[in-house]
């Protein structure tokens, strides 16, 4: 093709949108039956390069629609509207292990999003594309406002949504790896909630006293919220991914302080000691740390360490109590956690108890670990820092990379429906049944 | 009349929801707003404001009613009063005034690209026409709208004694070109080229008042053809693919050049708001000026505002006066507004057109005029100014109200339907493989 004469023609919409929101692509303009690689770009926080690309026959009007159109092979294939995001992986020649979070999300990741001539696979940065446009994913909204707490020796940060409230709140844990993660609560802050991000495993208080927090440390940042000026103290959740799923259980269930309206638990389990904190659940952890497998490539398979679920009540937090809708979410190839087998056992615990009208369990075939917001890469395995060795090793998380994707999206928009239900009626707790998810 | 409807106490937080798509947009772009869980069959106000770089507030809302699912969809429905009425998808930007007490002869024009107009949608009870900033709303959202996209680059041009600012569209290129002159307001205005370059054109505005050197129109011809060529000569332009784009005094710059030019050779012209009124040999100051010689011509309406219109018709029967259209030999787009009160924009396309079927050059012109519409033909859904204060740049004269005319309404019907003619016109031209044609 003539590049001084190329007309051909590249949309998308929105240029600027949230990590959460669709986009659409347009190829136009193209020869008829042109053949066409559509490539997606991002340069992260690290500094290291992911791309993505699907090749496409251009119409008989040289109309390319990614929404519309299926991939004929790249790094997806089939109709995939959102295909160029999710199966963003790292450029060959990068280091091995890495997985992509914003930290700063007060910018938006920018991905460039280019046209090649052909179906290519590799040598795209010795090219020059035929046409490419920049889109701007953000994890915050407009008029979201992001707040350093400090108040009570605590680490985390608040994110309020745009408007004079107030608003329903909710604590957003993360896991093992510990650090102050943000993006998901600025991402639910954009749908209306306020959301309070908590580090509670590598937060100042611990590195100062070398000590990990009480359990007084989850309740303080409740009543942060609870307290807010512009958050409504009655409606304000919890949502955990792994260990987080660990703390929001115990909470739940067992504190005096918390008055949860509802909670979210993302591939965690309930097996830990009843009694006590952060640090005999993470030694509960260890006691069966020779447990622990290795895959063929050399990465670390933790399942098995909480396995089995035990029959001591000692040991798993007694579902039996909860009072609050629980949305459960597992993925069925967790190789990190044994959400699945967990989740039946929460499951038969709620039935024997009388109150599994309060559980809902979202189940995804050949989804791993880290379920995350929708449209973002998916690491099978990548480098995780143990807190305890202080390690960086490759820890299997699971999931094949489609199924994932698919999961991650279908969970979300679930859970932003839980949650809206649950912190927005009127109604009283413990009667939302969410059945029809 | 304000009247103000309570809503019946409900258990908080059942608030309403407000949706804002997208939040972050392009101005050009359009915006869906609706709000949900309301009271079925309850009233509403839906109100926009903005504050601007002078510090100054604009408002603008509309009055509505939720049906019976508790919704209201601004692009469905009809707004009952407020600044604008009936079913108007985009009336919460374009509608928007200045807020009671505000200064006079305020006219809103972005002059830092690189960030976008924040504009607070909110929710109020009941229908509410003032006192808006005394009252919580029921839920709000912030929206951005940019002049410029992602990946959008932006570089200052001081080159061969032209300034101006440079907009290049993202990507590899290359790009068909365009220059963009403002009017005799002078300063280096940027936002239309940004927008430009958001839509695929290299863009230059370009700044062409403060230059001490431009004493004699034989210069002055030169600074606009070097400038043509600076577009013309960039590594990332398709050099027979530049065109000129004019508002105002930048129409009449833009017709004279595509008319009298030897070295640079527009391969269209796009004229808002022009006459073609330039004394042959004269330079920009001196036709600025030549107004000023009739000032028995000007006049001033009940309301102390400047009316310039008259001033020039007269020149009409002077063919030493205007433009020689006849020699223009590329497709040239002609919009103008039928109620323009600064320039007799009417009977100069009129003219234009009898001069260019007299020299058989007519295929190439295109013409649209808006009715009720005013001088200020502007990029969509932002504000109508009937009058403005205004001060021509680099000239000894103070600062009046000038008026530019139109009504508010089909001024803002036709900044929108005349900003999607000009995209089509410039792609046809600059874009198509296939020879241009002029007509739309």
């Amino acid at each position: 093709m003539d590049r001084k004469r190329c007309t051909l023609k590249l949309l998308v919409q929105p240029s600027r949108g949230l990590v959460d929101e669709m986009f659409i692509i347009l190829v136009q303009k193209a020869p008829s039956g042109f053949q066409l690689t559509v490539h997606a770009l991002h340069k992260c926080e690290d500094g290291h390069s992911w791309e993505a690309f699907g090749h496409y026959t251009a119409d008989t009007i040289g109309t390319v629609n990614v929404s519309e159109d299926p991939s004929l092979g790249g790094t997806y294939s089939g109709v995939e509207q959102m295909g160029l995001l999710w199966s963003l992986r790292p450029v060959p020649g990068s280091k091995p292990g890495l997985r992509l979070r914003k930290m700063n999300v007060q910018i938006p990741m920018e991905v460039t999003i280019s046209v090649y001539q052909g179906h290519q696979t590799e040598g795209f940065m010795d090219q020059v594309p035929l046409a490419s446009v920049v889109v701007e994913r953000w994890y915050m909204a407009p008029g979201v406002s992001r707040i350093p707490i400090t108040e009570d020796r605590l680490s985390a940060t608040l994110f309020l949504p745009p408007g004079p409230g107030p608003f329903p709140g909710l604590l957003d844990l993360w896991g093992g790896g510990g650090q102050l993660v943000e993006y998901r609560a600025s991402l639910l802050a954009s749908h209306g909630i306020a959301s309070l991000a908590l580090d509670y495993l590598t937060a100042k208080i611990i590195m100062e006293t070398g000590k990990m927090v009480d359990l007084q440390y989850f309740e303080k940042a409740y009543k942060i919220l609870e307290q807010h000026p512009q958050v409504h103290g009655s409606s304000i959740g919890m949502l955990g991914l792994s260990l987080g799923t660990s703390i929001t259980l115990k909470m739940a269930v067992y504190s005096e302080v918390m008055k949860l309206r509802c909670a979210v638990c993302i591939s965690g389990c309930h097996m830990q000691p009843v009694d006590g904190s952060v640090e005999e659940i993470l030694k509960y952890f260890n006691q069966n740390a020779d447990r622990t497998r290795i895959s063929e490539e050399n990465e670390l398979i933790w399942r098995d360490v909480l396995l089995p679920v035990p029959s001591d009540l000692a040991f798993k937090v007694d579902m039996g109590r909860l009072k609050c809708p629980l949305l459960v979410v597992v993925g069925e190839d967790d190789q990190n956690w044994p959400a699945s087998e967990s989740a039946m056992d929460m499951e038969e615990m709620m039935e024997q108890a009388g109150n599994s009208h309060l559980l809902t369990v979202l189940s995804y075939p050949k989804a791993g670990h880290l379920i995350e917001p929708p449209y973002t890469p998916h690491a099978r395995a990548s480098l995780f820092k143990s807190l305890a060795t202080r390690e960086k090793m490759i820890v299997l998380w699971g999931g094949e990379t489609a199924a994932h994707s698919r999961a991650q999206e279908d969970a979300w928009r679930k859970l932003l429906v839980f949650l809206k239900e649950n912190l927005y009626s009127g109604s009283n707790p413990g009667t939302t049944s969410l059945s029809h998810l | 009349m304000i009247v103000t409807l309570r809503l019946s106490t409900m258990s908080p937080p059942t608030s309403p929801i407000l949706s804002v798509q997208p939040t972050r947009g392009l101005v050009d772009e359009k915006l869906k707003v609706v709000v949900e869980s309301l009271p079925p069959g309850s009233p509403v106000t839906l109100h926009s404001l903005h504050h601007s770089e002078d510090e100054d507030y604009w408002e603008a809302f509309g009055h509505y009613v939720s049906d019976f699912r508790g919704m209201v969809s601004v692009s469905e429905d009809l707004s009952f009063g407020g600044t604008y009425t009936g079913k108007e998808d985009m009336g919460l930007l374009w509608s928007m005034r200045p807020v009671p007490g505000s200064r006079k002869g305020l006219r809103l024009r972005k002059m830092n690209v690189c960030s976008p107009m924040l504009h607070n949608i909110s929710v109020y009870s009941g229908h509410v026409s003032e006192g808006f900033r005394e009252q919580t709303p029921l839920t709000s959202v912030l929206v951005e709208r940019w002049y410029m996209a992602p990946g959008v680059k932006r570089i200052d041009i001081m080159e061969k004694g032209v300034r101006g600012t440079l907009f290049i569209p993202p990507g590899p290129g290359p790009f068909p070109g365009l220059l963009d002159m403002w009017g005799g307001g002078g300063g280096l205005i940027e936002y239309r080229s940004a927008l430009l370059a958001s839509h695929g054109y290299v863009s230059l505005a370009m700044d062409y008042f403060n230059s001490q050197e431009l004493e004699s129109a034989d210069l002055e011809f030169k600074y606009f053809e070097t400038a043509f060529n600076i577009i013309k000569e960039h590594p990332q332009v398709i050099p027979d693919r530049v065109g000129m784009f004019g508002l105002s005094l930048g129409s009449l710059v833009t017709m004279h050049v595509a008319a009298e030019s030897t070295i640079v050779k527009p391969r269209c012209c796009i004229c808002v708001s022009g006459s073609h009124f330039y004394p042959r040999d004269r330079t920009i100051k001196e036709v600025i000026m030549e107004p000023r010689s009739n000032s028995h011509r000007l006049r001033i309406d009940e309301n102390n505002h400047h009316v310039w219109r008259d001033m020039w018709i007269h020149l009409l029967d002077d063919p030493s006066k205007k433009v020689d259209v006849g020699k223009i030999n590329c497709p040239i787009l002609l919009v103008n507004g039928k109620d323009d009160q600064n320039v007799p924009a009417d009977e100069c396309a009129e003219d234009i057109a009898l001069l260019m079927n007299a020299a058989g050059n007519g295929h190439l012109l295109s013409r649209v005029l808006y009715p009720d519409t005013g001088h200020l033909i502007e990029p969509p859904y932002s504000p109508h100014f009937r009058a403005s204060n205004f001060k021509a740049a680099g000239v000894a004269t103070k600062t009046v109200m000038l008026l530019w005319g139109g009504q508010t309404k089909p001024h803002s019907d036709a900044q929108e339907d005349a900003w999607r003619k000009i995209l089509s016109f410039l792609q046809h031209n600059l874009y198509s493989s296939t020879p241009p044609r002029a007509k739309l």
